[in-house]
């Protein structure tokens, strides 16, 4: 099975709940593959791929990159700071300049909303969104939502904690979209300036308090605060954040006993979570980030390869 | 030079006439509205199944020229007038150079007698390059023929220059027209605020940066006596704020645009840069407050805003993508469909807004068909279908969110002056 009908991966809000399991079952096999020590499967072998980072990124360059190389796909990484975007190329020759080249798929981060659907309709290539502005980061909550089930065992009905920046996180969106499919109770909560409005209408529960939203909660996904948000006037200090909305170790006792910490990464020690928790064994940072590069070759290998057997061969 | 436009449905609110007429127009003047007109030798013109009015006024085109003629100019904003119904529009200032001083103005003026199609009336500026900080010379802008003064595009943000614009324009007795937008509040939005903002992750724009202008400015024609315009109002509080005005006995006038009387922001999701245009796409409870604002006399005009790009403005991420919707060649098309075709409107309070409504806001000698006064008349088709297509149309922009729609009931015929300049698809 392959994700047919789809040329694209743009969001999680028009993905069937059907596609992301299959992405999340296809997601097991390869993060064997990580495992072995010949990391590599010839699964995409003649297949051409190129990431085009518009925004900063350390990990989903990198983890989409090597993802790509696992398969046996040529991966290629445009460096947009060095590229013909900064003598003034347009959007459009750039993705037109990657098709004719001849890659397959090209995973594009911008910091507008949007662009990768505008990409996805001016190219023949197939387009996975790597995060657009604050509209979608989808592989980021495929990620979470396979590390989660990964841990409980299921997706089905968990009560889960978003915290933090939710008008500005492409995060937040894709999480609550893709849970809420699983029939999770999903939570947001964070400042008041920092929620998008009518954001109850996704079928999430807002609240301000940090006390209340973790009351009982199988996850809490813990937001990056930028602090650039500070500046623009949306919140006094990232002291006064912290006092807040910082989650660490003593306020966990309110959450369930096997409570699971996720955060996307760059962590703010110290500003969204404490570091002890960071650092605890509840964290799954480091977790997400390889889960991540199983996910991501899962979606790659469904979207460019062939039948799914092809891997345990 | 006679012509007879015969068996029409000829509706001319200004009169209150709504029957089957014939019009005869002798030396580019209205000489005879009645039945049975008829002579030998005269071009007679078969308008059965035909909705005749008065001439269409758009009081709020973005004409381009002079200086960015790549997005439009005088002669393609004109010709695509003429293509939508429209008689007569006002050009927008915010033109390189700005339309501040005489000479500007007075180009725009001689240009569109040359090469217009239809009559042009420009709009200067109510400050000096729009900066906000000092007024235009507007006695001058009035002397070269300006009708109006607007700083469209950009809202004037100090309150005692909008003060001082009122206090100043009365002289003149023409309006201010008020862009309204609290750049603060709006900064960097990119859509309406709401529920479709958060999803789709577009910085939103709240109808407060609007209403907060809008009601600045109507505590300032309060204060001034003087007559404020609020331009392309978009919002439940704007129509309140206008309607409670007016029922005080404010000077206030206001109009809105097809657009956002059809169309909300849910379709902004597509990310089609088509559908970006400030102020945005409002929801549908602001749809429905401007469409009962129509029905009970809140709003003066329908007016396009006409703003049309070229392709390289829209063709791009949707943050970098300019503001504006090319609007004049589906306007009438997209209310009669939608307002009139649904039952919202009357087809005769729909004629009165685009012609007696935007006549009385500015202070014109249009928008009738009285006997004598110059023969702008507009022909609708109300059994025509199109699909629409932007290729086909005669303005260089071709951003619009109609784009492959169809709509029924379309201009016919757009005679100016007593000429016929538009003809069943073709500007002649």
């Amino acid at each position: 099975m392959k994700l047919e009908q789809r040329k694209d991966l743009l969001g999680l809000r028009d993905m069937s709940r059907k596609e992301i399991e299959l992405i999340l079952d296809t997601a097991i096999p390869m993060k064997d593959v990580i495992s072995r020590d010949i990391k590599k499967v010839p699964a995409l072998r003649g297949k051409a791929m190129v990431t085009v980072f518009y925004e900063n990124s350390t990990r989903t360059r990198t983890s989409f990159e090597l993802a790509g190389k696992y398969l046996s796909a040529d991966t290629v990484n445009l460096a947009v700071s060095t590229s013909s975007v900064q003598k003034g190329e347009s959007l459009r020759d750039t993705i037109k300049t990657m098709e004719v080249m001849g890659f397959d798929l090209m995973v594009i981060r911008h910091a507008m909303s949007g662009t990768p659907h505008y990409v996805a309709k001016n190219t023949k290539m197939r387009v996975i969104n790597a995060g657009d502005g604050t509209n979608e980061h989808p592989t980021q909550a495929l990620l979470d939502m396979y590390t989660i089930k990964e841990k409980k065992g299921t997706l089905e009905n968990l009560k889960v904690a978003i915290v933090g920046d939710i008008l500005h996180s492409r995060v937040a969106r894709s999480n609550i979209y893709g849970l809420k499919k699983f029939g999770c109770e999903v939570r947001v909560v964070g400042p008041t300036t920092l929620m998008p409005p009518e954001i109850e209408k996704l079928g999430v529960k807002s609240y301000f308090s940090l006390e209340e939203a973790i009351n009982g909660v199988d996850v809490i996904n813990v937001l990056r605060v930028q602090r650039e948000r500070q500046q623009s006037g949306l919140f006094p200090s990232l002291d006064e954040y912290a006092r807040l909305y910082m989650v660490n170790t003593k306020m966990l006792s309110k959450a369930k006993d096997d409570v699971l910490i996720l955060h996307p990464g760059p962590v703010n020690r110290g500003v969204e979570i404490s570091s002890e928790l960071a650092d605890s064994s509840q964290a799954l940072i480091n977790e997400q980030v390889s889960n991540g590069v199983a996910v991501r070759m899962a979606l790659l290998f469904l979207m460019m390869g062939g039948a799914r057997d092809e891997i345990n061969n | 030079m006679r012509l007879i436009i015969k068996g029409g449905r000829v509706i001319d609110p200004a009169n209150n006439i709504d029957e089957l007429l014939d019009i005869l127009i002798a030396d580019g003047k209205i000489a005879a509205v009645e039945a049975g007109i008829s002579e030998v030798n005269t071009e007679t013109i078969d308008a059965r199944n035909k909705i005749v009015c008065p001439g269409f006024i758009d009081m709020h085109v973005h004409l381009r020229e002079p200086g960015f003629e790549y997005k439009e100019d005088i002669v393609s904003g004109t010709k695509a007038a003429a293509a939508g119904g429209f008689t007569t529009i006002c050009a927008m200032p915010n033109t390189d150079p700005p339309v501040d001083n005489f000479v500007t103005a007075s180009y725009i003026v001689d240009r569109a007698k040359i090469l217009g199609v239809v009559n042009v009336l420009p709009i200067g500026t109510i400050t000096k390059k729009q900066a906000g900080s000092e007024l235009s010379a507007i006695a001058e802008l009035v002397d070269a023929g300006c009708v109006a003064v607007s700083d469209d595009g950009k809202p004037v943000v100090r309150a005692d220059i909008m003060r001082n614009a009122l206090e100043y324009a009365k002289m003149f007795s023409i309006p201010v027209l008020s862009h309204c937008e609290d750049i603060d509040l709006a900064k960097g939005g990119l859509m309406h605020e709401g529920y479709f903002s958060t999803i789709y992750g577009l910085k939103g724009i709240p109808t407060a940066a609007e209403e907060l202008m809008a009601a600045r400015d109507i505590i300032l024609a309060e204060l001034t006596g003087a007559h404020i315009h609020i331009c392309h109002a978009s919002t439940k509080g704007s129509m309140d704020l206008v309607r409670n005005a007016k029922a005080r006995g404010i000077n206030v006038t206001c109009e809105v645009t097809p657009h956002h009387l059809t169309l909300s922001d849910e379709i902004v999701g597509s990310y089609d840069t088509f559908t970006k245009v400030n102020p945005p796409l409002r929801s549908s409870e602001h749809i429905s407050a401007l469409r009962a604002a129509l029905q009970d006399g809140t709003v003066d005009c329908i007016a396009t805003d006409h703003a049309p790009h070229n392709f390289e403005s829209k063709d791009c991420e949707y943050e970098l993508a300019s503001f504006g919707i090319s609007g004049l060649e589906t306007a009438i098309a997209v209310v009669m469909d939608k307002l009139v075709n649904t039952g919202v409107l009357k087809i005769n309070e729909m004629v009165g807004l685009f012609t007696v409504g935007p006549a009385k806001v500015l202070g014109i000698d249009k928008g009738s068909l009285t006997l004598g006064k110059i023969a702008d008349i507009s022909i609708i088709d109300p059994e025509a279908r199109k699909v629409v297509n932007p290729n086909d149309f005669y303005s260089k922009g071709k951003n619009t969110p109609y784009k492959n729609m169809e709509l029924k009931a379309w201009p016919w015929m757009t005679i100016v002056n007593g000429q016929v300049v538009y003809r069943e698809g073709k500007v002649i």
